[in-house]
């Protein structure tokens, strides 16, 4: 199966015309992963036999001709729960962890008749944007395999990418879904805050993490998204909202809208061709019959700051359970109690990982706590304050997901700095809890470049629309990477 | 120099609710190890709290029935510490927004007088599991993890460890009665650890203060109070410093023991749950907890007075637990009269309870059966003597009273028609008996009726065979 040029309602055409068997697509899509992911490295965990189960019964139940999400192969991140199946978080820790539950995600995805053929490579608990802080594996951009897919979901990212699968999942604390997806010239939408359930994914910051679709077009992007959220009893974060059908308006048009272009998010920093690739977008947008005005977010410039503060701060606490009592890598050899503790976490964990505990607990200390945790909780009160303004006049926000296209492999590595620098204009969002959407938008040195709409919180429906137009008006998402090593 | 001595008390309560603070497991004590448990009690990856408002309603009832005002911008916060039985690595507690503050207790003490001792807080928090040791491994028990908890933070009030045990009483009799706890300190659903301090009398600031811990009942409490009391008073006397540290209680040797020398204070890196969104409790949701708290003990007392025209001491005594108090009142409900069946529970029953060293719940008596035997004394069906032997069987083996009676033939023999021959029969037998009562020797009666008794092997009605040998005699 070709998922560059097929889509979800291409695919399921023929499903249900029975020229095709999901039986046949999931050993297809096993067969060319295995070929791919030679060169691409998405995968740290194949789900072969169980997947091809799946599909088989699947086609016995028969395909549903109103599901088009029926007998699709997809990919899963490694820090979704996955029953039975291997799920690390990318990290030593974990590396021989079979969870004994299914996330509420994985739940949809069955009860969707989707088949997960595989659990996808990222930064060790989700912990960068480049997917080199995997303590497995370094996965490669389709686009050229000497540059990082972007992270941390980019396993996922570079298996849609790369025509592996049409449908991947991933997460996003700080951008980890729209940067990759950016970086990979996919579709990536992190949805808001409490319209996915998060029971089952492995927390990092637990009031920033969310579960999203990554696909290769905006339409199908809606069709999965509509099909993983909605209320859990599970996650008291949850909202008891209604899921709309995130398609149905979709082909509504921009006519009217009015969309903001924060002059912060084209500031210093951001790659001149990304400022270009995003000013053209906006000229698009109008020519389709938006308007596109300059509005500003002045407490973006602390997000980044802020940012790792909440984030590591609630990591240091959500990872103190990776202790070698009950599950995960337990040292041994060891003399007491201590000993179990600071050698099981010292050999489990990268250097990442415990950079960020250390700010995460150093920021959260008595004495330090309020010069750090708290005030970063003020600038986030004030960052949603900044959104609340501006969504007071405006129906979207749209700017770029990253200041720069993917970079090359092993470049940013030693300076997190540089590294947290490039989460600029991604983690606002998830300090304010609202959906963004990462979609194809221009290419510089043949790199993709990704914009972000970012819209009102529970209004995916917006996004959706304006990305839909705009994929429309535009041929970047039908470009196809190269899987070669040009630099 | 003369001491003032303060005490301030934090208790830890479990409270009965069916499922844990933050998962769907069975909150049940005593069952087999991590029975009860499921991969929120884990601390697995990926699972997230959920609040029982079933906890909640008893952490508020409780709150309400200690006098406290409710808080109703509620939020958790996460308390960060490494520990085997604590399988997060940290408790979610209410550290900055406590469910309840500023409550208080009236405790009665020995000289008469009563003490109102003041709450500063009560919050909601989850219970960590329990670690074991044996020989070279150690065991996590992970059933009580998550058990609701509600904490109650006295203020520093009370100045003698006789008010430090009286707050306890009065705390466990309160909380009993709301129904949220069985407030049992050996299943460690009550749980109290203990700050002393002492300061020269007129000094304002407190002194350096010892924490008790572990403490197994509410007079080793105070017995471990009287002597940090003597211990500190000591150590300042003769020109030493008290030493911020955690103290054990040897209930052999009566004395208070080092375990920890505090350095600091511990830093848990307290922040605000994320998983749980803010709590809000509105004025319907306190009104409804509210009408829902049963009977205070004081209310009761009250009613036992005037209804039923007990003493003070009576309502006190029986108010001491919830199962006294319901037990008294359902047997008055089968037309006992109260005041026997107070005697009753206050006597015979309490000294088998302690002698067995049984619960009330755990005898055999019954509130019906009880209420038969008494009302078979006081219609004289059945002697207090025989009373003794009905009431031995009917709490040992549960046995109908009225029909045990019957079985054995221990009816009391009060027919005058069966009774008037025996009496001629034994006055003709001992004439010299009747000269004796003639010349007014009281006596004579006592020695006439216990021949009666002997020959009736006791079932004969003592007043009964009294009146009738009084008027024989004056026959002749």
């Amino acid at each position: 199966m070709n998922y560059f040029t097929n889509d979800l309602t291409k695919i399921h055409a023929q499903l249900v015309n029975k020229e095709l068997t999901s039986y046949d697509l999931t050993k297809q899509t096993i067969t060319a992963l295995k070929e791919t992911d030679k060169k691409v490295d998405a995968f740290l965990t194949l789900n072969e036999e169980k997947a091809l189960e799946m599909a088989k019964a699947i086609d016995e139940k028969g395909i549903d001709p109103a599901n088009l999400l029926a007998g699709i192969p997809v990919a899963v991140k490694d820090n979704i729960m996955t029953k039975d199946l291997r799920t690390t978080a990318a990290s030593k820790i974990l590396e021989n962890f079979v969870p004994v539950y299914d996330a509420t995600v994985m739940e949809h995805i069955y009860a969707h008749d989707m088949v997960p053929i595989g659990k996808t490579n990222m930064d060790e608990f989700a912990m960068g944007g480049s997917t080199e802080n995997s303590a497995f594996k370094t996965t490669k951009n389709p686009w050229n395999l000497t540059k990082v897919p972007g992270g941390s979901s980019g396993g996922s990212a570079a298996a849609v990418s790369a025509g592996i699968v049409p449908i991947a999942f991933g997460s996003d604390t700080g951008g980890s879904i729209r940067q990759p997806a950016s970086f990979t010239g996919i579709v990536g939408m992190k949805p808001t805050y409490g319209r996915v359930s998060r029971w089952g994914l492995i927390a990092f910051g637990s009031s920033l993490d969310e579960i999203g679709p990554m696909t290769r077009s905006v339409k199908d992007n809606a069709t999965v998204l509509a099909a993983i959220a909605g209320f859990d009893e599970h996650d008291g974060t949850t909202v008891n909202k209604k899921v709309p059908d995130f398609t149905a308006n979709i082909a509504k048009g921009v006519k009217g809208l009015k969309i903001g272009l924060p002059k912060e998010y084209l500031g210093e920093g951001v790659q001149p061709e990304v400022k270009a690739a995003i000013l053209a977008a906006a000229d698009k947008f109008r020519e389709l019959g938006a308007t596109v005005e300059e509005v500003s977010l002045p407490h973006s410039k602390y997000g980044v700051a802020a940012y790792y503060i909440i984030s590591s701060s609630e990591a240091s606490s959500n990872l103190q359970r990776f202790d070698g009592i009950r599950y995960g890598v337990r040292a041994t050899d060891v003399k007491n109690l201590n000993d179990v503790y600071v050698r099981s976490r010292t050999e489990g964990f990268g250097p990442e990982v415990k950079r960020r505990i250390m700010l995460g607990m150093y920021s959260l200390s008595a004495g330090y706590y309020d010069a750090y945790f708290k005030k970063a909780a003020q600038v986030r009160t004030l960052m949603k304050q900044d959104f609340a303004n501006v969504f007071a006049d405006y129906d979207l926000i749209m700017g770029p997901v990253a200041p720069t296209t993917a970079y090359g492999i092993g470049e940013d590595v030693s300076d997190p700095l540089t590294m947290y620098a490039g989460d600029v204009l991604s983690v606002p969002v998830n300090m304010a809890g609202l959906p963004g959407l990462s979609l194809p938008a221009g290419f510089a040195a043949g790199l993709p470049i990704g914009m972000q709409l970012i819209g009102k919180a529970f209004d995916e429906q917006t996004i959706y629309q304006a990305g839909y137009a705009f994929e429309q008006a535009t041929d970047f998402h039908k470009e196809t990477p190269t899987l070669g090593g040009n630099n | 120099m003369n001491f003032e001595t303060t005490i301030g008390l934090e208790v830890h309560v479990e409270l009965k609710t069916k499922s844990k603070m933050f998962s769907p497991s069975a909150n049940e004590f005593g069952d087999t190890p991590n029975m009860n448990t499921n991969v929120i009690d884990w601390g697995y990856p990926g699972v997230l709290p959920k609040v029982n408002k079933g906890a909640v309603d008893f952490g508020m009832r409780a709150a309400l029935a200690l006098n406290a005002t409710i808080a109703q911008d509620n939020h958790f916060d996460r308390k960060n510490y490494f520990y085997p039985d604590n399988p997060k690595a940290y408790q979610v507690t209410q550290f900055e927004q406590p469910i309840g503050h500023d409550g208080w207790v009236e405790v009665h003490l020995s000289n008469g007088t009563t003490k109102k001792i003041g709450i500063e807080e009560l919050h909601l928090e989850e219970d960590a599991g329990k670690n074991t040791h044996t020989g070279q491994y150690s065991y996590v028990d992970l059933n009580r993890q998550g058990t609701p908890l509600i904490e109650i933070v006295s203020k520093p009030d009370m100045t003698t460890p006789e008010e430090a045990y009286e707050y306890m009483e009065t705390l466990r009799q309160v909380i009993q009665f709301t129904g949220v706890s069985d407030v049992k300190m050996e299943e460690g659903s009550l749980r109290v650890d203990a700050n002393i301090s002492l300061r020269p009398i007129g000094q304002k600031e407190y002194g350096v203060k010892t924490e008790l811990k572990n403490i197994n009942s509410f007079t080793y409490l105070r017995k471990g109070l009287e002597y940090e009391e003597k211990r500190q008073a000591q150590i300042l006397l003769s020109g030493g410093q008290i030493r911020q540290e955690t103290r054990g209680f040897n209930e052999n040797t009566g004395e208070t023991v080092l375990q920890r020398i505090k350095e600091g204070s511990d830093d848990y890196r307290y922040f605000p749950e994320p998983d749980i969104p803010p709590l809000q409790i509105s004025d319907k949701w306190i009104d409804e907890v509210r009408a829902s708290i049963p009977e205070m003990p004081h209310e009761r007392r009250k009613r036992y007075i005037n209804d039923f025209g007990l003493t003070e001491n009576d309502a006190q005594v029986l108010t001491s637990t919830l199962e006294m108090a319901n037990f008294f009142e359902d047997t008055v409900k089968q037309d006992a009269d109260a005041k026997l069946v107070s005697n009753w529970l206050q006597g015979e029953v309490s000294a088998y309870m302690n002698a067995q060293k049984l619960d009330l719940q755990e005898t055999k008596l019954t509130p019906e059966n009880l209420a038969t035997m008494i009302n078979l004394i006081t219609d004289g069906t059945i002697s207090s003597r025989i009373a003794k032997k009905v009431f031995k069987e009917t709490i040992t083996n549960g046995t109908e009273p009225k029909q045990w009676v019957e079985d054995k033939g221990m009816v009391q023999l009060s027919d005058p028609a069966k009774l008037l021959p025996m009496i001629t029969e034994v006055l003709d037998n001992n004439s010299q008996s009747i000269d004796d009562f003639k010349n007014g020797k009281d006596r004579a009666i006592g020695f006439l009726v216990g021949q009666i008794m002997k020959q009736t092997h006791g079932q004969a009605n003592p007043k009964v065979v009294n009146q009738l040998l009084i008027s024989e005699l004056k026959k002749h």
